[in-house]
């Protein structure tokens, strides 16, 4: 399988990989896909004031272009609110990394795990006086 | 000096031994003789030559050299092994037993076979990968004429009890075939002694050329035979097609000198693989697939948990490995081998089998552990299942977003 310069660059160093502390102020987790598929991700967001997300962390299980396109997402996220971050698209991963066809659902894997973080971020932070 | 990458899948094939190339090439140019020309000394000069290349490979298995027949190679033993003696005795029953850890070579000509009107039982092996002959005995039958079982297994390298089998089976009258393209030179193996009737022999992977490979057929008692390919009535009609010379001196070659040397090579490999095993095995859960007493030297099959398959390649792309990954990501398919161990069941885990062969280094060795540690730590340190899993997390009982 030939990959991409850049699938072979965030997987030779992947960006932002780790955990936060569960009981850090503000962060949320999303995880998707499962082992018996061959791919698992995490990706964790850490939320400021104003829905900004300061910092991100991930963890994949997975083929090169599934670990690069989560790093890849780290990096994107950061910076933006999270209404922001939700409109990330897997095209826009798969065009930035190069994805071959067979590799798109990494793309997706990662939108997904966008999608996760920033549900699991509005459940925890449903505050029903702002609601 | 260390070269890169380094080649660890001699199972898949070995390179041709240098002393048995030099002996070919006289027979590509001037001694171009067909050995079935019986009018001059060309063709007198060629069959000299396949006579004792035959020789030689009946010496290696202690067979009579009438009872060695040339095909191109295993694959082609394995079907006019399988379809001949199908064939030929399908007056006497049409049942054949095989097992689900064959090489394809097998299962797929048994699926032929039951195109034809066959009935084949594919036998389930236990998980340390050895036939159980409790579950052989069982799976019997009065109209049982045809068994195949594997000396030495590709995968994970596992030695069957073809003695036992053999005499279950000539008690019975019962055909054993018995595909050996993994064995020569590894095992020692003696058809005066062994109860096989059919055997199946490679070149490609005893250092000989590709493209050639023999059939022993067992002449006291008597084995028989339909012909797959017909023609000029070569070998004693079993397979018809002018004999490649050279190809043939090669294989010769390549037995003579596994005869030769066999006994200390394979001393030499088992260190080198006991190496690598204590070089791995101070990792995490990492595990043997496949029993490590009743196994040849050469092979090491190791599955390490919660390392995805296709990105561990990827991190050792200098070693030529090959992989019987249990992921399904799209380009690594699992092998059939180790989910007949019972491996599928386990929830993530990349398996890698290490073959190693005449030109390994104790280099080589060194260089793979450490390399391998390098890369199953940094490979973990990004996995979130490794992850969980030290955080005392049972994987089984995660709900799963599958998608």
């Amino acid at each position: 399988m030939a990959y991409s310069i850049k699938v072979l660059d965030h997987y030779e160093n992947p960006r932002n990989v780790g955990s936060f502390g569960k009981e850090e102020e503000g962060v949320a987790t999303g995880m998707v896909g499962a082992p018996a598929c061959g791919d698992v991700m995490k990706l964790q967001i850490k939320v400021g004031k104003g829905g900004v997300i300061e910092d991100a962390k991930f963890k994949t299980y997975g083929c090169g272009s599934a670990i690069a396109s989560s790093s890849l997402v780290t990096e994107w996220v950061k910076g933006k609110t999270i209404d922001q971050a939700l409109e990330i698209k897997n095209t826009q991963i798969a065009d930035e990394l190069a994805l071959p066809p067979v590799k798109i659902h990494c793309s997706i894997l990662a939108e997904d795990a966008i999608k996760a973080a920033v549900a699991d971020y509005k459940k925890k932070h449903s505050d029903p006086v702002l609601a | 000096m260390l070269k890169l990458p380094i080649y660890l899948d001699y199972s898949a094939t070995t390179p041709l031994d240098p002393r048995a190339a030099a002996k070919m090439i006289p027979y590509l140019v001037e001694k171009f003789g067909n050995p079935a020309s019986r009018s001059h000394s060309f063709g007198w000069e060629a069959e000299a030559a396949v006579e004792e290349a035959r020789e030689e490979v009946a010496r290696l298995v202690n067979a009579d050299p009438k009872e060695i027949v040339w095909t191109s190679g295993a694959t082609e033993s394995n079907n006019l092994a399988l379809k001949g003696a199908a064939q030929f005795y399908s007056g006497k029953g049409k049942h054949l037993i095989t097992l689900k850890t064959e090489h394809k070579a097998v299962l797929d000509t048994c699926r032929e076979l039951e195109r034809q009107g066959f009935e084949v039982s594919y036998l389930d092996v236990r998980d340390d990968g050895l036939l159980d002959l409790e579950v052989f005995k069982a799976a019997l039958r009065p109209d049982t004429i045809v068994v195949s079982v594997m000396l030495v297994n590709n995968e994970i390298g596992v030695i069957q009890p073809i003695s036992e089998i053999g005499e279950i089976c000539r008690d019975r009258g019962i055909i054993l075939h018995v595909d050996a393209a993994q064995a020569t030179g590894k095992v020692a193996i003696d058809l005066r002694a062994l109860k096989v009737d059919l055997m199946s022999f490679s070149a490609h992977k005893t250092y000989g050329p590709k493209g050639i490979g023999a059939l022993y057929v067992r002449r006291k008692p008597r084995v028989r035979l339909t012909a797959q390919m017909h023609g000029g009535g070569h070998e004693r009609g079993f397979r018809s097609g002018t004999l490649p010379t050279h190809q043939i001196v090669g294989m010769g070659e390549a037995f003579r000198l596994a005869r030769l040397e066999m006994g200390a090579e394979n001393e030499r490999i088992r260190m080198l693989r006991d190496r690598l095993l204590r070089g791995l095995s101070d990792i995490e859960q990492v595990f043997v697939n496949g029993d490590m007493e009743r196994r040849v030297p050469h092979n090491l099959n190791i599955s390490f948990a919660y390392v995805e398959g296709e990105s561990l390649l990827m991190a050792i792309k200098d070693l030529a490995v090959s992989s019987g990954s249990a992921c399904t990501s799209a380009s690594l398919e699992p092998s059939y081998v180790l989910r007949a161990l019972g491996r599928e069941d386990e929830l993530a885990h990349s398996s890698i089998r290490f073959t190693l062969g005449r030109f390994t280094s104790e280099e080589d060795i060194d260089y793979t552990i450490k390399l391998l540690h390098d890369k199953i730590g940094r490979l973990r340190e990004l996995s979130p299942l490794w992850e969980m899993v030290q955080d005392g997390v049972d994987l089984s009982t995660v709900q799963w977003a599958a998608h």
